[in-house]
């Protein structure tokens, strides 16, 4: 079989499917011969477990739904290669940036939303983290939903179907694609023929990163996160006392602020000279004042979403690395089960024995659970501070 | 004291640099209430000026002339201030003032080779420096501060020097001044983040009516939950930290540039940690955990979450689980 855009959708067969089907049935509509009725539907949601693929999988549909050749998702006619790239006309992406994606940049997209396919196919908006929608923004987005302009397809992505990922009425309006986290087999396997990675490293970063695609890619290519992810791995060892969980709780919360720092600096830098640059710093004359002033308010609004994203990326960081964490004490009670499923820390293997000959299962499972509860508490925005020290000392006593 | 002719006002503490000067005015002017005082600021004041200052009042008044931000004078200046200080006229008083920095440093070499009175205005960086401060105020203000009334004021006022003279101003116009921690705190209480810390102080010292009391009192004068449980938290760290930092043995002094907290916080640590094992420290971070996420919002009732959280973390005290 030929490649097309869903090839990049690691062990998905049933979504692909589906989709696949739903993207011919478009074509169809558009060619007026009609003959899949029913498979295509104005409103979508992708659901899974982070790394899972949703927006890669928003994407694929996408280029699919523009794709000149018939509606395959050839990958290579304009109508594939510029959604993909993210530069079709009738295409666009709302990532959010901060905590939440606020009203009025929903209501603009739903109303461009609306409009009529310059390409002549769809309209295509694509909403990566739905469940980062403010509630005044879902409801814009509903009254888009529930009656949608002829050409115009809807495509959402959020965690699951839960009401606090998505909210009732929108999910309604879906049809629902759900996506599970790929088999490790499947992202190395994917590593090694598109990223041409040696296939011992690339089952090794697929372990490793849990069947999250994107980040299998960064630990197999990027030293830093390997560097992290290694810090990480080695805090078990290190809570010998009371103490030390204090300061390996700082460490990792100062590791996941300067990895949050590195991710955003070069952005924030850039925004602020376009902004700086498109407002004319330093203009003198008639009226330089008033401007002056209005020029500090747009630059304090750039602030503030910079700041709202920062936070997140500190959050995501910090997830990450309890993610890894978690994994840690998820091999130790697979060994102490008889080693049931493959580990994820390949490389944390005899730490990961030694720890399970000492401790109780149970003692395991409470230390899995002090870090499940350490993200569900930063979820309901306990300081990560306090929420981490409390999770370590859990992690020390077992 | 009698005025002296040349004085030297080194350090960029705001607050003592304008104590300094201020005193040498008092004192010029209670030998002659006419004396006739001119500031200039170093940056703009041209030799020629500073001499027609320098040079006697044709109304008979003694001349003070006050130069601030001497880092500032330009080399003219400087050279006329040095050439000034070799030989300067006793009837006369120069005041000048120098942020006591690299910048412009020669100047104040100078001024100080050549014999000016120098007044220490630096800014006070050690802790044990502005407790020092706080009780110094009371007592230049006729009032007697204990140590740990002091140290109570700086955590309720902060590091401010101004803003701790005008605390320890209002503190002695308001109570007969013998200032203890009972009266700062009756008198900061509306402050939030003395509230939490009197909270947390009476829950690791395993007090619970005094720490309830404290609670009630602070919700009752409206304090944010949040900044008491974000304290309560803040008290088990300190606690936890200081007690596990101790068993590998060590003093107050020794331990602060380690866990990176003021030693006599660490002392106040110290005395409680006695009654606490790692099992209850533990027990009592978990329960300040808790209670953080749930007057974040995920509680109904955040005085009952913070009355528990209390509870739960006096009673982890001596005990376990
Ligand atoms: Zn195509």
């Amino acid at each position: 079989m030929t490649a097309t855009v869903f090839d990049e959708l690691v062990g998905q067969a049933d979504a692909i499917e589906t989709l696949r089907a739903a993207a011919l049935s478009a074509n169809a509509l558009l060619a007026g011969t009609n003959s899949h009725a029913g498979a295509m539907t104005h409103a979508w949601l992708f659901t899974g477990p982070a790394g899972s693929g949703r927006s890669t999988a928003a994407r694929a549909f996408a280029a699919a739904l523009q794709c000149v050749r018939g509606g395959i998702g050839c990958g290579e006619c304009s109508g594939c290669h510029t959604t993909l790239g993210g530069t079709h006309a009738d295409v666009r992406f709302v990532v959010p940036e901060g905590l939440s994606i606020p009203v009025a940049l929903m209501r603009e997209l739903v109303m461009r939303a609306a409009s009529a396919p310059t390409a002549g196919r769809w309209q295509v908006l694509v909403v990566e983290d739905a469940d980062r929608l403010t509630e005044a923004a879902a409801n814009a987005l509903l009254k888009a939903v529930e009656e949608p302009p002829a050409r115009t397809v809807f495509l959402l992505c959020a965690p699951s179907t839960h009401p606090d990922d998505i909210s009732i009425t929108i999910r309604s309006r879906c049809r629902s694609v759900p996506l599970r986290q790929p088999p490790a087999a499947a992202v190395a396997e994917l590593l090694t023929r598109r990223d041409g990675l040696a296939p011992e490293t690339a089952v090794w970063a697929a372990a490793a990163a849990q069947g999250h695609v994107g980040r299998a890619r960064r630990l197999a290519g990027d030293a830093q996160a390997r560097a992290r992810r290694e810090a990480v791995l080695a805090v078990p060892r290190q809570l010998t006392t009371i103490g030390a969980c204090f300061d390996a709780a700082a460490a990792l919360i100062e590791a996941a602020e300067a990895e949050a720092a590195d991710a955003v600096a070069a952005l924030d830098a850039t925004e602020r000279s376009a902004l700086e640059m498109a407002l004319g710093a330093g203009g003198t004359g008639k009226g330089a004042a008033g401007a002056a002033r209005g020029s500090a308010g747009q630059l304090k609004d750039l602030e503030k979403r910079q700041k709202s994203r920062a936070t997140r990326a500190q959050r995501d960081a910090l997830d990450r690395a309890l993610m890894d964490l978690a994994g840690f004490y998820r091999d130790v009670l697979n060994t102490q089960f008889g080693r049931t499923v493959s580990p994820i820390h390949l490389d944390a293997s005899p730490v990961a024995e030694a720890a399970a000959a000492r401790w109780k299962p149970e003692a395991t499972l409470r230390r899995l659970e002090a870090i499940l509860a350490c993200r569900e508490a930063i979820d309901a925005n306990v300081k990560p501070k306090i929420a981490v020290e409390a999770m370590m000392l859990a992690l020390w006593k077992g | 004291m009698s005025a002296p002719a040349l004085l030297l006002v080194l350090g960029d503490e705001e607050l003592l640099a304008a104590r300094a000067v201020a005193e040498v005015v008092d004192a010029v002017r209670r030998d002659d209430p006419l004396a006739a005082l001119t500031e200039f600021a170093a940056s703009d004041l041209l030799p020629g000026e500073l001499a027609g200052a320098l040079s006697p009042s044709l109304f008979g008044g003694r001349p003070v002339v006050v130069v601030l931000n001497g880092q500032d004078a330009k080399k003219d200046l400087a050279a006329a201030l040095t050439a000034y200080a070799q030989n300067p006229d006793p009837d006369v008083s120069l005041v000048v003032c120098h942020a006591g920095g690299a910048k412009g440093k020669a100047l104040a070499d100078a001024l100080k080779n050549a014999g000016a009175q120098v007044a220490v205005a630096a800014k006070l960086t050690r802790h044990g420096d502005r407790a020092e401060f706080v009780r110094n105020e009371f007592r230049r203000l006729g009032g007697k501060c204990s140590g740990d009334a002091a140290e109570a004021l700086l955590e309720a006022v902060g590091n401010d020097l101004r803003e701790l003279a005008s605390a320890c101003a209002q503190l002695m116009a308001d109570t007969d001044g013998r200032i203890d921690v009972e009266v700062v705190h009756r008198y900061y209480r509306g402050k939030a983040e003395v509230s939490g810390f009197s909270v947390a102080d009476a829950a690791v010292a395993g007090d619970v009516p005094a720490a309830l009391e404290a609670l009630r009192w602070a919700l009752a004068t409206g304090v944010d939950p949040v900044p008491i449980a974000d304290a309560l938290a803040d008290g088990v760290r300190t606690v936890a930290r200081v007690a596990s930092a101790a068993r590998g043995g060590g003093n107050a002094y020794q331990m602060a540039s380690k866990l990176g907290m003021p030693a006599w916080k660490i002392e106040k640590a110290q005395r409680v940690a006695r009654g606490w094992t790692p099992e209850g420290l533990v027990t009592a971070m978990a329960a300040a955990a808790r209670c953080n996420a749930e007057v974040k919002g995920g509680s109904d009732d955040r005085g009952y979450a913070l009355e528990r959280a209390v509870m739960s973390v006096a009673a982890a005290r001596g005990g376990g689980r």
